[in-house]
């Protein structure tokens, strides 16, 4: 299990990486949102996996895992929506203000991906 | 005690003179005055009381703690080398004072003048009486900052802006170097107070950092007083107003360097090092400074030279460091202060009266304004050394250490040559000061009919050279006393009494003075007249001015280096940036974890779950898809990340953290609603395009794939040894066992962000806040492009009529949900503190509620019908999560302080009544503001280009019909 969390996080850390570096606005976004989850999920992941032991005080829980890693991922989720939503609305406006959605304005060198 | 206070009061009254001159009105020039004047004198009547004290050889101190952790302690001190500094200081600017009352002109604003003045006379002070070598450099760059301000006080010029800039460049310099120098000796002393530090001598000079201490200690004092090769700032000072000028340049600012040298004598000198480079930049200065000042036309320009050349004189006694020297060193200190004051305020006057400062046109003034062309002459006279004046007698000084013998080194053995060879041309430069202004035919085509100035601008003049003459005459009685006082004070209590006379006898210092005065004369009256003819600047050396080098520096530095520095490593491109920064991450963890990442003996075991691992499977199938679609098929691939999100989400809930689940599957909706928004907006990209299939194309994105997979790789590497490692003990287990304790709540995540951490989950929604505003700043400007104005190709035609209902049953089923979700996203939040919820998924919940009636229906008929007013949603929500914080403050408890405890309601039953629900009430409202405000403003731009398109076809229809 530890090692198929590994891999998806590296996973998603790969597609983020690939996309971010891609020359057009949307998977740009796309890319961003994926390292986000990366991100958030080996956060989370810091406080180890531990199946059915939420961190709600209980009388008969067995055990809990550690709740601060969730409380940071928790507000981390939320503000990265905020920064996709500001990055949707710059891609728009960049594609607005220059008549294409190349990441980079002013890219004459480098035509085409 | 009194003292103590007093103290206190001493270096704190020119700070509050400061404050009071800076409020006057502008064309106060009396009021601003006065209260200056007073404030100093009021310093001067409290230096009366200090006197006795001082003279009986005790140190006063007045001490408030400041930073006491880091040994930072307003801590103040006097002893009698510093009450006789203080005096001239406040004597010099009670003078300067009246004189500037006169001299600026009725249209200069006075409270900027006086209160930098006074702000100045303070760091002066306090710079002083530091009894902490870091509160020391504190009021030393003080003093950089306020005479930046005061010598650009024309700040209309551009050499007075010129000026100030060098001025505080070059000297802040120093006081950075001197910073560093200080930090480090209070580091070899281990302390940072000034009485330490100096009975630290021997220890500091055997210590392996003292080359070094000595060097920036030196960079700072010598920048400070103009010493060579930093001398260049203070002939660009001189734009300053006069009175700044004879403040500044005499008593004070480059006063603190040689007073800093002395003071630290006991400390750092008396090193082989510390003689040559100070004796031998003190001599250098002392030659460069006599020489250039001959060849000056400018009278200020003179008078700046010769002060260069004096500092010089100073800073080579305080290096030969012998008591005789420290003495002359002092009593130099006085006389060339009061001399070179009265010097600038007749230089003043005569460019006030004359409207030019250029000798070359100034010619026999003694006709026209006697009284000051004999002040001024007296006080020329001083400052050549003529016998029977001041300067004449710590000149003789100088002259006598330099010709004793000290260590016998070369520079030693020259220093009379040296002396005499400078002296000369103080003589001379001083000669022609008075012959070339005062004397010669009468003036013609001046600027100004020159007359006597009213009186009181010359009345500090004449106070100033009555002190010439008195201590010039009577050396013994008059300044003896205070000058051996200040002398034990940096030398130690065996320090023998000097006694300051003027007859000596007929020794070798005296014949050096009359050599040097014939010569002087001698060299003037030969060169007279090249020197008038010849450039500003002595023969050959003119060209190289120190001042066109610090020039070129700053243009390097400031402006070419950087350029070109962008030019080499920069790029404007966001890409490439990208790149080099995930390489830069990968290269740095890799070069930190190689070879010390490593895995745990016995990992921590956790059963390979078949469901969980089709589950991913399909998620690694959807990243993958998304990544390869994201191109062409960008619908394709925004569904697909969808997928990938689920499968995050669901592994939060597979792994115990069910908030997580519940807000990423939330949070999962609304971005992909945005998404969808966002999509609208953008360029279409179904069609291949040619070059991507060129090599290059090819081979980067072969590049980035090869990135992309390293970068997997290694979170993939780090992460697995992460998880198998045991879970060391945290601040998690603190939290576990105090959430109901002490936040209230069962759910253990909600009770750290609204309570524990609630400071940063108010930061957090402050951020969230100024995101959506950006998003609806961003928006206000929004204009669609042509293209997308057009209506979807579903919304067109004759399909356009078939599908004009087609959301009509979602809609009416959305609307019925409406309440529901409403109750849910309640539910969600009440339930927040015990169980999975709380105010951010309870505020996405709600967000979604709003969302989908835009989504299921017309816009014009959910705006007719509901009106969500997002701004003030996160405003309340902002202000109510803060008023929860403040609250706290009202029952004394620190910011954002949580109380909680069960209310019995009816019907309803135990209800938690925690504080920190509140605060979770505010930042639910923030979220459903935030969020709502994100989508429905990027919602709203299809009604606003539905709005463009309705102006737009009537106009084209009224175009082709015409």
């Amino acid at each position: 299990m530890n090692l198929l969390i590994a891999v998806t996080i590296g996973l998603l850390t790969a597609c983020g990486v690939y996309l971010i570096l891609r020359l057009r606005t949307f998977p740009v976004i796309l890319g961003l949102t994926f390292l986000s989850y990366a991100v958030n999920i080996f956060i989370f992941i810091s406080g180890r996996l531990a199946p059915g032991l939420p961190p709600i005080i209980d009388k008969a829980a067995p055990g809990y895992t550690d709740p601060l890693p969730q409380a940071l991922v928790l507000t981390a989720i939320v503000i990265s929506f905020g920064m996709t939503a500001v990055l949707v609305l710059m891609a728009i406006g960049a594609h607005l203000g220059a008549g294409h959605d190349r990441v980079d304005l002013r890219d004459d060198a480098e035509a085409g991906e | 005690m009194i003292e103590q206070n007093l103290i206190l009061v001493l270096v704190m009254l020119p700070f509050l003179g400061a404050v009071i001159t800076a409020t006057l009105p502008v064309n106060a020039h009396n009021a601003a005055a006065w209260i200056s004047g007073l404030v100093l004198a009021a310093g001067l009547a409290l230096m009366a009381v200090f006197h006795a004290p001082v003279a009986e050889g005790r140190i006063l101190r007045g001490v408030v703690q400041w930073v006491p952790a880091l040994q930072l302690n307003l801590s103040f001190r006097m002893d009698g080398f510093s009450w006789l500094f203080v005096t001239l200081v406040l004597a010099i600017g009670v003078l300067v004072v009246i004189y500037a009352r006169y001299y600026l002109l009725k249209t200069d604003p006075v409270p900027r003048f006086y209160s930098f003045l006074m702000a100045f006379t303070g760091a002066m002070l306090g710079m002083l009486l530091s009894g902490n070598i870091l509160l020391l450099v504190v009021f030393w760059e003080l003093t950089s900052v306020v005479s930046f301000l005061l010598i650009g006080y024309w700040y209309q010029g551009q050499a007075a802006r010129d000026g100030a800039r060098m001025a505080l460049i070059v000297t802040a310099i120093g006081g950075l170097c001197l910073m560093v120098a200080m930090l480090i000796l209070g580091q070899i002393v281990g302390s940072n107070d000034l009485d330490r530090v100096l009975g630290s001598g021997d220890l500091i000079r055997a210590h392996p950092l003292y080359p070094l201490v000595l060097a920036l200690f030196l960079i700072g004092a010598f920048t400070k007083s103009a010493q060579f090769p930093f001398h260049f700032w203070l002939p660009g000072a001189m734009a300053a107003p006069t009175p700044v000028s004879a403040f500044l340049h005499s008593a004070t600012m480059v006063k603190a360097g040689v007073f800093l040298l002395i003071r630290f004598s006991p400390a750092l000198g008396g090193t082989e090092a510390w003689f040559y480079a100070v004796t031998g930049t003190g001599m250098a200065t002392l030659i460069l400074g006599a020489v250039i000042a001959l060849f000056r036309h400018d009278l200020k320009g003179l008078l700046a030279y010769s002060t260069i050349s004096h500092l010089g004189l100073i800073t080579a006694l305080a290096g030969i460091g012998s008591k005789g020297a420290i003495l002359a060193a002092i009593f130099h200190i006085v006389n060339h202060a009061v001399f070179k004051a009265s010097l600038f305020m007749a230089a003043g006057i005569i460019d006030h009266e004359t409207g030019t400062r250029d000798m070359r046109r100034l010619s026999g003034l003694m006709r026209l304004i006697p009284l000051t062309g004999t002040l001024a002459i007296v006080a020329a006279a001083a400052m050549a050394g003529v016998p029977m004046l001041n300067g004449f007698i710590s000149k003789e000084m100088f002259f006598a250490e330099a010709v004793d013998w000290h260590n016998g080194t070369w520079l030693d053995n020259s220093l009379p040559y040296l002396a005499t060879f400078a002296s000369i041309f103080a003589v001379a430069y001083s000669l022609r000061f008075i012959a070339t202004v005062f004397f010669g035919p009468p003036p013609v085509d001046l600027p100004k009919e020159p007359h006597e100035p009213t009186p009181w601008l010359r009345r500090p003049v004449e106070a100033l050279v009555l002190i010439c003459l008195v201590v010039g005459m009577m050396p013994g009685t008059t300044l003896g006393p205070v000058l051996n006082q200040a002398a034990r004070a940096v030398l130690g209590p065996d320090t023998p009494h000097f006694d300051i006379a003027v007859w000596h006898g007929f020794n070798l210092p005296l014949q050096m003075s009359l050599v040097a005065l014939l010569m002087g004369a001698l060299l003037y009256l030969v060169f007279a007249r090249q020197i008038a003819a010849g450039p500003e600047g002595p023969p050959l050396l003119h060209r190289i001015r120190a001042q066109r080098i610090y020039e070129r520096l700053l243009l390097a530095l400031s402006w070419r280096l950087p350029r070109l520095l962008h030019q080499r490593i920069g790029t404007e491109k966001l890409q490439p940036q990208l790149r080099i920064l995930v390489l830069l991450a990968l290269t740095f963890a890799a070069a930190v974890l190689w070879r010390q990442l490593a895995y745990a003996t016995e990992p921590l075991a956790n059963p390979l779950s078949p469901a969980f691992a089709l589950m991913w499977l399909v998620g690694a199938a959807c990243a993958l898809g998304a990544a390869w679609q994201a191109k062409y098929h960008r619908f394709a691939a925004l569904v697909l990340l969808g997928g990938a999100g689920l499968m995050t989400c669901l592994t939060f809930a597979w792994f115990s953290a069910p908030d997580l689940a519940v807000t990423q599957l939330l949070v999962e909706i609304v971005t992909t609603v945005l998404l969808l928004l966002g999509l609208r907006w953008l360029p279409k990209r179904r069609e291949e395009i040619a070059e991507d299939q060129m090599l290059s194309a090819r081979l980067r994105r072969l590049r980035d794939f090869v990135i992309a997979a390293a970068a997997g790789l290694g979170i993939a590497l780090v992460s697995y040894a992460v998880m198998t490692r045991p879970l060391i003990p945290n601040i998690g287990d603190w939290f576990l066992r105090n959430a109901y304790k002490e936040g209230g709540g069962t759910n253990v995540v909600n009770v750290i962000l609204v309570d524990f951490r609630a400071f940063d989950t108010f930061g957090e929604i402050t951020v969230l806040a100024v995101v959506g505003l950006t998003v609806y700043a961003l928006l206000r400007r929004f204009r669609p492009a042509t293209e997308s104005t057009n209506q979807p190709e579903q919304q067109r035609g004759e399909a356009a009529a078939a599908l004009q209902d087609y959301l009509t049953v979602p809609g009416v089923i959305l609307r019925w949900m409406f309440p529901a979700m409403i109750v849910v996203s309640a539910y969600f939040f009440m339930r927040g503190h015990d169980l999975p919820g709380g105010g951010f998924s309870a505020g996405v919940t709600l967000a979604i509620a709003f969302l989908v009636q835009y989504l299921g229906s017309n816009v014009r008929w959910v705006e007719a019908r509901l009106t969500v007013l997002p701004i003030r949603w996160m405003g309340f929500g902002l202000l109510i999560a803060g008023a929860t914080g403040l609250g706290a403050g009202l029952f004394g408890y620190p910011f954002l302080t949580a109380h909680a405890r069960y209310v019995d309601l009816p019907l309803i039953g135990q209800v938690p009544a925690a504080t920190a629900m509140l605060f979770d009430l505010g930042v639910y409202a923030l979220v459903v503001g935030a969020t709502v405000l994100m989508l429905i403003a990027i919602a709203h731009q299809s009604l606003r280009s539905a709005r463009l398109r309705d102006q737009d076809t009537p106009e084209a229809e009224s175009k082709e019909a015409a």
